[in-house]
């Protein structure tokens, strides 16, 4: 870890210390609680290789995200983007490698929901929301609360609990929604559900793997302005496709590009667009 | 009947009387003849001894009729062979009428044992190999030294290696009362090197302590030997078992394997839960029935080769019925395993009624055709290895064969394999998934079938026939891995050999319950089974 | 505010256990219930209103099917786990109890000792250790609840733990149960052997064929049929009912909200082999007997289709689908036994191929399409 402590922030291309928005170096006006980020970081991954059956899903991946920073990942099919997440929530176990959030919690020896509790919160590539649940059953069921099975048997709905679920509805625009069965939205309105069942854990961490695939434009943009709202209060790492939907909100921060399970670039949005590894891999000419 | 039984025996013994008089020199002699009719025991068996150690088969056959109950006295002290339409004098070889006064000669047990020694030493120097080593097998038993004369003898002229062998045996148990150490130390190794545990009580007694602790055996080196020669027949012992539990657990392994191989192929690479998979076990035996009762009725002389006729016979009705079941119920459950598993639960319940209707509820009766029947002795008889049991062995690998030829390189299994990966891209490139499900399954049945034909060999065929075979061949497919032959063969087999070896510590039900407790934990560690399928999977 | 406000959502979460309406139909069927015996005490036989001894133990049997089928409905329709030998935690409390009705038998046996029967033509000249205390009775009933339950908790932590779903988790139930047969069937195992316990004299003092003793077992089963009903239900309302059923959807996704499938799992197993176990204890004194055969799988199985028949996930299919199953059973085993099992087969097929929401559904579905049909014609 003795490398990782010497890190401040992360750097640019050029090996300066990194502005934020604002351009102060220091992050997060909140200082997420339970994770250590006195050094500055929320997530550490550092030499993850993971190996099925001799193929390299991830090979050597170096990657740190800051807090409050809202993370950009691109990259060509099959690059690990998925892997990588599927590292850091738990689901795969890396062959080789460290990945830590914060300073002190080591991500490869705990299970699912252990990382989930401990504030990493992931929205998948495909909606996965509960159908036979209403909408605001999912809400409460993803809900930051005790979530051990005595608590949970006696849970009850409180106002206050109550007021940050309708808050969420307010800001997934589903709240005239709140009774009907999930399997019954759109596919635009699961994804946004998805979303809000996000933000009622109350993640330090969010991981949004392709958030806005089959979306309508408008859906695009509401979502762009949403993630970069949760910019700061929370740490974010986005993977997409879509690179208007990048531009919109990668706005002066960092992304990184993934090309067969390592870290091919890193940078502002402007310098990877003009780096010609990456347009030879995934950007084209 | 009684007169052709009569007039056969006498042409027999006119006829052996015909061939063997000019051979002899003379007949018996009257001296060992009259003692037989005397009333001191003592007298009878010395004749019978002397009788016995004479060449002629006329001897033998005086002994025979003695043991028959066909030697009569005669008042003036003839000794006469009774042969129903007259008697034989076996003093002068010649034939006459009964007379009057003849009264039968009675024998008790021990002149009967002792008649058949004697008849045992005349046979010593039998013709052929297998009477005189039944002879001398015989001899073996009642250790009398005066035998020990005509046994050297017969050892120094013997020369087959078997005959021998046994002959020493039979030296070495009078040996073990003579007075010499040394010889009964030899008599002892003897015993020992035999490995008949039939032998066990004599070494132990020489073993065995009074109140005051002295042996039975004084010797010290001869009770060495003997303890021994105990362990030498503890060990053959011990191999005899452990052969005996590895040939059983062969074959009860190849029994699971061929009731499992079904239900791996529908489980395993179709993903349904077949519940009604005992039930078509049940139909291949019925159907072996119904074909041996058909060869019983038209074909009696080509009985033996029903089993041969039932084998297809078996196959087409259950992959028949198999198909039936996949097109008009599973067709419509893939995908739901639950709801297959509860569907084709009631199906096994109305197959197993329909077959109680039509057969009635007991037990029906399917023998073994006679190249079935019977078993080769080994271990000198300690071990019978049945020929039902090893040609079910054989059948049951030429089945997995089969099945993995037409799983690797047919059409068909490389659409079956196609579908079990991945169904909707199978349905997209072309392939009839509809067919192939059908045909997959048929074929799945279709070996439970053959498992049943199997398994009317080994045991009683009844309704219930597959309700005991279910459960295990779950087991089966669970442990070795969802998808693969080669899995549910290790498992089959290990199952199979696991079972009879802790059978004899555990007893049968015991050994079950373990055995479905060890699968359990094993489950818990390995979930995927031994041979789980590689790579990631989809979930 | 867009939409609903904070008092809506309230009222939205906070949902009573029960309807005004379903409340007053659960009453008033317990009261119908719980008449019967009443009639049964009060008037002679012959009277048009007497309710014969016999339907009072039948009625009273299907109650203890109907407790043993919610069990199943809590883990299977709610939890989505599939077990195929609940049969054993109904077996094994019913075996419970009949200890002390073994033990309440006194000197009245064949044999006229303080051993069992079975016991005394086994030889044996005292109760092995496992046999201690039951001649109380709250010993029992306490054993009726515990065995189910540890074993239940121990074999669920174990199974659960390692992640074992689906169909896999279905065929060990059946082997565990088949495992349990097996060894019940042994004479040595201390428990009757193959004849089971059977020929009881009294239950607490009281003879136990007595109409009286009769009555009150039948109002204890319709008691706890009622209770364990309004148990499950404030169980599946709570938001662990709901985590369950979102576990039941998709266990992976669960988890990455942050619970642990395992605990939520593993307590609405062991609720279920409790009240199975209780099923199963009172049953034995109205049936009068037990034996291994009760641990079969052919049992646990038939336990499934009572459910799926009736409809599983709703809590009431279950009462109704075990009573109409049973009932169709006593009728054609007394008339047409050679082909009840075709009956029964058939159901299995044709429950799952054309009624998967059972009867509860079809009834739900009928009510909507006459809901619809009033609002149409009303012109809404």
């Amino acid at each position: 870890m003795n490398k990782l402590a010497d890190i401040k922030g992360p750097v640019d291309a050029a090996g300066e210390e990194y502005a934020g928005p604002g351009g102060e170096a220091s992050y997060g006006r909140v200082k997420p609680a339970g994770v250590d980020t006195s050094h500055g970081a929320i997530l550490y991954l550092d030499g993850i290789t993971v190996s099925f059956d001799g193929f390299k899903a991830l090979n050597d991946l170096t990657l740190d995200i800051g807090v409050g920073e809202l993370r950009c990942i691109i990259g060509p099919n099959g690059a690990g983007k998925t892997t990588m997440m599927d590292v850091i929530t738990g689901k795969t176990r890396p062959t080789s490698g460290t990945a830590f959030f914060g300073q002190s919690i080591d991500l490869t020896k705990l299970n699912e929901a252990e990382i989930a509790r401990a504030g990493i919160g992931r929205k998948f590539q495909r909606p996965t929301v509960f159908e036979h649940h209403t909408v605001l059953e999912n809400l409460e069921l993803a809900m930051k609360a005790d979530k051990r099975v005595r608590p949970t048997l006696f849970a009850r709905l409180d106002s206050e609990a109550a007021d940050r679920i309708a808050q969420t509805l307010d800001l997934i625009r589903l709240g005239n929604q709140a009774g009907r069965l999930a399997g019954l939205l759109s596919h635009g309105q699961k994804q946004w559900l998805e979303i809000g069942m996000l933000l009622m854990q109350q993640p330090q961490l969010l991981l949004l793997d392709e958030p806005v695939a089959g979306m309508t434009d408008a859906e695009t943009e509401r979502t762009g302005e949403l993630l970069n709202d949760l910019r700061g209060k929370h740490s974010l790492v986005v993977v997409e496709h879509d690179m208007d939907f990048v531009a919109q909100i990668a706005d002066g921060g960092k992304v990184t590009v993934l090309h067969e399970g390592s870290v091919l670039a890193e940078g502002t949005m402007a310098e990877v667009q003009a780096d010609p590894r990456v347009i030879e891999v995934y950007l084209g000419r | 009947m009684r007169v052709i039984a009569v007039l056969l025996r006498a042409l027999a013994l006119a006829g052996v009387l015909a061939l063997a008089t000019p051979a002899w020199a003379a007949s018996v002699d009257p001296a060992l003849l009259a003692p037989l009719a005397s009333t001191k025991m003592d007298e009878r068996l010395d004749a019978v001894a002397a009788l016995g150690r004479l060449p002629d088969p006329l001897a033998a056959e005086v002994l025979q009729a003695l043991a028959g109950g066909r030697l009569y006295a005669a008042g003036d002290g003839r000794v006469l062979i009774d042969t129903g339409a007259g008697a034989i004098d076996p003093a002068s070889g010649q034939a006459l009428p009964m007379p009057g006064d003849a009264k039968r000669i009675v024998i008790n047990n021990r002149l009967r044992r002792a008649i058949q020694d004697a008849l045992a030493v005349s046979q010593l120097f039998a013709a052929e190999a297998g009477q005189r080593l039944a002879a001398a097998r015989r001899l073996q038993e009642g250790a009398n030294e005066s035998f020990r004369t005509v046994l050297e003898k017969a050892l120094q002229q013997e020369s087959s290696g078997e005959v021998k062998a046994a002959l020493e045996v039979a030296l070495a148990n009078i040996d073990l009362s003579s007075d010499d150490p040394a010889r009964r130390r030899a008599a002892v190794a003897a015993l020992g090197q035999t490995g008949r545990s039939s032998y066990r009580p004599v070494l132990q007694a020489l073993l065995a302590q009074d109140e005051q602790g002295a042996y039975a055996e004084p010797d010290e080196s001869v009770r060495e030997a003997a303890r021994g020669a105990l362990r030498a027949i503890d060990r053959r012992a011990a191999a005899v078992e452990w052969s005996g539990n590895l040939f059983y657990g062969l074959s009860l392994g190849s029994v699971l394997l061929l009731a499992a191989l079904g239900l791996a192929i529908t489980f395993g690479l179709m993903g349904v839960i077949n519940m009604a998979h005992g039930e078509l076990l049940m139909i291949g035996a019925y159907a072996t029935y119904v074909v041996q009762s058909a060869f019983r009725a038209w074909a009696p002389g080509w009985l033996d080769w029903y089993v041969i006729a039932a084998l297809p016979v078996a196959f087409v009705v259950t992959a028949l019925v198999g198909m039936a079941l996949e097109r008009t119920v599973i067709r419509w459950l893939y995908g739901r395993p639950l709801e297959t598993l509860l569907a084709t639960w009631g199906i096994s319940l109305m197959l197993m009624q329909a077959v109680r209707s039509l057969f009635g509820a007991q037990n029906v009766e399917v023998g073994n055709p006679s190249w079935m029947s019977g078993g080769l002795a080994v271990f000198d008889g300690g071990l019978v290895l049945t020929y039902n049991r090893m040609a079910i062995i054989v059948f049951s690998l030429l089945v997995v064969a089969l099945v993995w030829l037409l799983l690797n390189h047919t059409r068909l299994g490389l659409f079956v394999r196609a579908i079990t990966q991945n169904r909707r891209m199978a349905d997209c490139v072309g392939v009839p998934t509809g067919r192939v499900d059908m045909l997959a399954f048929g074929l799945g049945a279709g070996i439970a079938g053959l498992a049943g034909v199997a398994l009317s060999q080994l045991g009683n065929v009844g309704p219930d026939l597959g309700r005991a075979y279910l459960v295990d061949s779950f087991m089966v497919v669970v442990l070795g891995g969802v998808g693969q032959l080669a899995g549910t063969v290790v498992a089959a087999l290990g199952l199979g050999g696991i079972n009879k070896f802790l059978e004899p510590y555990a007893g049968a039900v015991m050994a079950k319950i373990a055995i479905l407790a060890l699968i359990v934990l094993f489950v818990q560690k390995r979930p995927q089974g031994l041979f789980a399928p590689r790579g990631r999977s989809v979930e | 505010m867009n939409g609903a406000s904070v008092t809506d959502l309230a009222a939205l979460a906070r949902r009573p256990l029960f309807s005004p309406r379903a409340w007053a139909g659960l009453a008033a069927t317990c009261v119908a219930l719980a008449l019967l015996p009443g009639l049964n005490l009060v008037f002679e036989p012959g009277h048009p209103l007497h309710v014969s001894s016999y339907a009072v133990a039948l009625l009273g049997k299907f109650m203890c099917y109907a407790l043993a089928a919610l069990a199943l409905d809590l883990v299977w329709g709610y939890a989505g786990i599939l077990s195929l030998g609940h049969g054993l935690f109904f077996a094994l409390g019913g075996y419970a109890h009949g200890m002390y009705l073994m033990r309440a038998i006194g000197r009245d046996g064949v044999y006229q000792s303080d051993l069992p029967d079975f016991m005394v033509f086994l030889n044996w000249k005292a109760y092995p250790w496992y046999w201690a205390f039951t001649e109380h009775f709250w010993y029992a009933a306490l054993l009726a609840v515990l065995v189910p339950g540890l074993l239940a908790f121990v074999f669920g932590y174990f199974a659960f733990r390692s992640r074992i779903t689906g169909v896999y988790f279905s065929i060990i139930t059946q082997a565990l149960t088949f495992a349990a047969m097996l060894l019940f069937f042994r004479n040595d195992t201390g428990f009757g052997g193959n004849n089971g316990f059977t020929d009881f004299r009294r239950i607490l003092g009281f003879p136990i064929t007595a109409p009286g003793t009769r009555a009150a077992l039948y109002w204890c089963t319709l008691a706890a049929l009622a209770g364990c009903l309004v148990l499950a239900r404030a169980v599946t309302q709570s938001r662990l009912g709901r985590v369950l059923t979102a576990v039941r959807d998709a266990e992976a996704r669960v988890r990455f909200l942050g619970y642990e499938p395992l605990g939520f799992k593993l307590f609405v197993w062991t609720l279920s082999a409790v009240m199975c176990g209780v099923a199963g204890a009172l049953y034995v004194p109205q049936v009068g007997i037990i034996n291994p055969s009760e641990m079969s799988p052919e049992n646990s199985i038939e336990m499934v289709i009572w459910v799926a028949t009736g409809g599983r996930g709703t809590l009431v299919g279950p009462i109704v689908g075990a009573g109409a199953v049973n009932g169709l059973k006593t009728w054609f085993t007394s008339v047409l036994p050679e082909l009840w099992l075709y009956v029964l087969g058939l159901i299995f097929v044709l429950v799952t191929l054309l009624l998967p929401q059972g009867i509860v559904g079809l009834v739900r579905q009928a009510c909507e399409r006459i809901g619809r049909r009033r609002g149409a014609g009303a012109g809404q």
